[in-house]
């Protein structure tokens, strides 16, 4: 059992904290934030150069062939430094579905591209009616000759207001929740009946509405099977789950080093706040839950890249439940001691946790995964 | 990173197994899935078991009888162990005073006492925690004064866990009342048969009859069992408590309890349904499974940095939360298996306590959910509370 980074994990851990540490400080993300586009296509292409958006995909297709180790030390860097680039839904999200349900024609046009950072691409499965449930789906998929006609709607798509091209779920065949019967379609961003509202959420991130309205693909963008593309989608949810839990770590790893360093300068009644036992004592919570959170986030790395769907879908659960207790608990504590000025826009700490907060609701909260694994019997089921 | 195990580590695993199953005997095994008192008889024959396969004091030096395992060789051994489940080894000698004897004790200790931890020849109690002296320990009052080759004790020890069945007893004394606290204290070894001796017993509220009152009324006690020098005990004593990180968090028992709760839930009906069915329960179960499976990488975490320095340096950040979130699972899963029980975790069985002729109320499993579930509340306040572990972390790794 080993714990440790490799050699070359460690260089790309410490080259890409360095550009951050070097080129986005929290001055610098305000004026990105600021930008109409609402991430910096300086920061993209240095990324590029990097090798971040080739990381995950295979020699063969112009990749460097990552693991989810690397994955999590690019999402856990992105985290701690905020950054609001869609490197989630251009490389784990559209990257993993293409990684893992291209065709070899799909993967040697598009992989080189995302590799290059010339591509940015974003995933819309969410609509108004689905909530988390990735078999949820109504927009619909009618064929028309060799292609497909799509109509429907798509929320809070990450990465798509700014995506060239938008990968959607649509149904072939069956009813709403019917798990077969979901194609995944891979959709020019600027295709005739294709419409989309841009917007910020909560934390700065960017995302879109996506309307389809009779939306012509043709065949060759269909990825994998047009009737039974779920699996796809649950196990690049999957990876995309693992990659938020580690910037999750790095959210939450800054949160709490800016609490505890707020707690010894910040003085009331004659003596720093840190040497009240009872704010030392919610400090070490929120420590706690952290260490316990960086734990099953190490656990759900390992079995990100598992072919048993179960297993690995009982990991992503298991660390999914346990970041989102974790990240709210340091979120709102971190709130909690710095007092006021924690409710202002002034500091970062409140801005760790709107992103921590936004990380709980995507691809499943809390209760929804709890609830997910309970009903699948428990963790330790199958042990 | 690889967290997985090595072939060689599984094939260490297995072995362990394998003795476990073919050795334990099957009466003390049962005894300990239904969470029943464990008796002195009990500890030593298997004690003794182990200590003749060479396994009694494994993380000891080879030269005193233990093993030359690296510490994830240790941590498979205690989680197979509890897993098993066999009862753990009496931890005062085993966990505590041995290793204090062989690092800090004369050679005469060391020949005269350590041979005997290992075969649980000597049954060895602690001698610690006084009626005014709990978190603040150093506070402690007993007063050692030196008349020639002899120490007198006159004091009072409190909580001392199992004293009715011990040899020995090793206590923190006051050697120098005009010091700093922490600076006039000695580590004494006192044979509990010595005149002036009194154990009194305290039961707690499960009914246990687990924990005593020691008085100690001008005890005379050879100064060769001093440990080490005179007015040093504080550092032998905080030796003593920061020794145990492999496995304090006790992975392998709440595993093992967590198998008994399914076990027993899917038996017991609710709604007209096996319990294990509810969505209510399972959520609640769910949640401590997880839990336990971030603590158990967490341990490991601690494990894998030591075997990887050696276990000389300091110790992990995360070693620190591992007594807090142990605590709270062990307590989490009492809680839960009373609760699978139900109503018929009500009845009171005086005499079950102590091993009983009379037929059981109510099954087994069931006389001991609650005890068990009382029981546990002390594992969040032995052993430095979990508010002093919360101290310690603040000071030690947050800077506070």
């Amino acid at each position: 059992m080993d714990f440790d980074l490799s050699e070359e994990q460690s260089i790309l851990k410490d080259s890409l904290e360095k550009l951050l540490g070097d080129r986005y400080g929290f001055e610098e993300r305000r004026r990105v934030l600021a930008s109409p586009e609402g991430f910096s296509a300086d920061m993209w292409a240095r990324y590029a150069e990097m090798g971040l958006m080739a990381l995950p995909f295979a020699e063969e297709d112009g990749g460097l062939a990552g693991t989810p180790v690397e994955t999590g030390i690019v999402m856990e860097a992105l985290g701690r430094a905020l950054a609001l680039e869609p490197y989630l839904a251009t490389v784990v999200l559209g990257g993993g579905l293409l990684r893992f349900g291209g065709s070899t024609e799909q993967r040697a046009e598009f992989i080189p591209q995302v590799a290059g950072g010339e591509l940015k691409l974003a995933f819309g499965h969410t609509e108004r009616n689905s909530r988390y449930d990735l078999n949820h789906v109504e927009t619909t998929a009618t064929r028309d000759g060799d292609g497909w006609v799509l109509s429907g709607q798509k929320s809070v798509v990450t990465g798509g207001d700014s995506a060239d091209h938008v990968f959607v779920t649509a149904r072939t065949a069956g009813g709403a929740r019917d798990e077969g019967g979901i194609g995944v379609f891979m959709v020019d961003a600027k295709a005739d009946g294709l419409s989309r509202r841009g917007y910020a959420n909560q934390d700065g991130q960017r995302a879109a509405e996506i309307t389809l309205d009779k939306v012509r693909v043709p065949g060759e963008r269909v990825i994998g099977e047009a009737e039974g593309g779920l699996p796809l989608v649950r196990r690049v949810a999957d990876a995309a789950i693992a990659a938020l839990c580690s910037e999750a770590i790095g959210v939450m790893e800054a949160t709490h080093r800016l609490t505890v360093d707020y707690l010894k300068v910040r003085k009331q009644f004659g003596v720093p706040i840190g040497a009240f036992q009872v704010l030392q004592h919610k400090a070490v919570d929120m420590f706690v839950a952290m260490e316990q959170a960086r734990s099953i986030t190490l656990y759900a790395t390992m079995m990100a890249d598992s072919e048993d769907a179960g297993e690995r879908a009982r990991a992503m659960h298991a660390a999914k439940a346990e970041v989102g207790r974790a990240g709210r608990l340091v979120g709102e504590t971190a709130i909690q001691l710095h007092g006021g000025v924690g409710m202002t826009m002034e500091l970062a700490v409140g801005h760790y946790f709107k992103r921590m907060t936004m990380i709980d609701i995507a691809f499943g909260d809390h209760d929804h995964h709890l609830r997910a694994l309970a009903a699948k019997g428990g963790l330790m089921a199958a042990a | 990173m690889d967290l997985r195990f090595t072939p060689e580590e599984l094939a260490f695993r297995d072995e362990v197994r394998a003795f476990f199953r073919d050795h334990l005997p099957e009466d003390i095994r049962a005894k300990v899935v239904d969470g029943e008192h464990i008796d002195k008889a009990d500890m030593v024959r298997w004690t003794r078991i182990l200590h003749e396969k060479g396994w009694a004091v494994p993380h000891w030096p080879v030269e005193h009888g233990g093993t030359d395992w690296d510490p994830m060789r240790q941590y498979i051994f205690l989680e197979e162990l509890q897993k098993t489940p066999a009862p753990s080894p009496l931890p005062f000698g085993v966990n505590m005073v041995g290793p204090v004897i062989y690092t800090f004790g004369s050679e005469a200790q060391k020949k005269r006492f350590l041979p005997r931890i290992a075969n649980l020849d000597d049954w060895w109690c602690q001698g610690f925690s006084e009626p005014g002296a709990g978190s603040d320990l150093a506070s402690l009052k007993t007063r050692a004064v030196r008349q020639g080759d002899h120490y007198i004790v006159n004091g009072q020890k409190t909580w001392t866990t199992l004293a009715q069945h011990a040899d020995w007893i090793f206590c923190l004394v006051r050697t120098d009342p005009e010091a700093k606290k922490q600076e006039g204290i000695s580590f004494l070894l006192i044979d509990m048969k010595t005149p002036g001796i009194e154990v009194r017993p305290i039961v707690t509220i499960d009914g246990g009859r687990e924990i005593n009152e020691v008085f100690l009324t001008d005890v005379k006690v050879p100064v060769e069992n001093l440990v080490g020098e005179e007015n040093k005990g504080w550092d032998y004593a905080k030796f003593l408590l920061g020794n145990e990180r492999t496995n304090i968090a006790r992975v392998g028992m709440s595993k093992q309890r967590i198998a008994r709760i399914r076990e027993l839930a899917a038996k017991e009906m609710s709604g007209g349904r096996p319990l294990i069915e509810d969505q209510r329960f399972m959520e609640k179960l769910t949640a401590t499974e997880i839990e336990l499976k971030a603590l158990e990488l967490t341990q490991l975490r601690v494990v894998a940095a030591d075997a990887k320095r050696g276990n000389t340096g300091k110790p992990d950040p995360a070693s620190s939360i591992l007594k807090i979130k142990g605590s709270e699972i062990q307590q989490a899963t009492t809680w839960l298996l009373m609760q699978v029980m139900g109503p018929h975790a009500a009845p009171f069985h005086a005499d079950q306590l102590e091993g009983a002729n009379e037929p059981p109320i109510e099954p087994d499993h069931a006389a001991h959910a609650a005890p068990a579930y009382f029981n546990m509340r002390k594992v969040s306040i032995y052993g430095g509370s979990n508010e002093i572990q919360k101290n310690i972390i603040a000071k030690a790794v947050l800077g506070l």
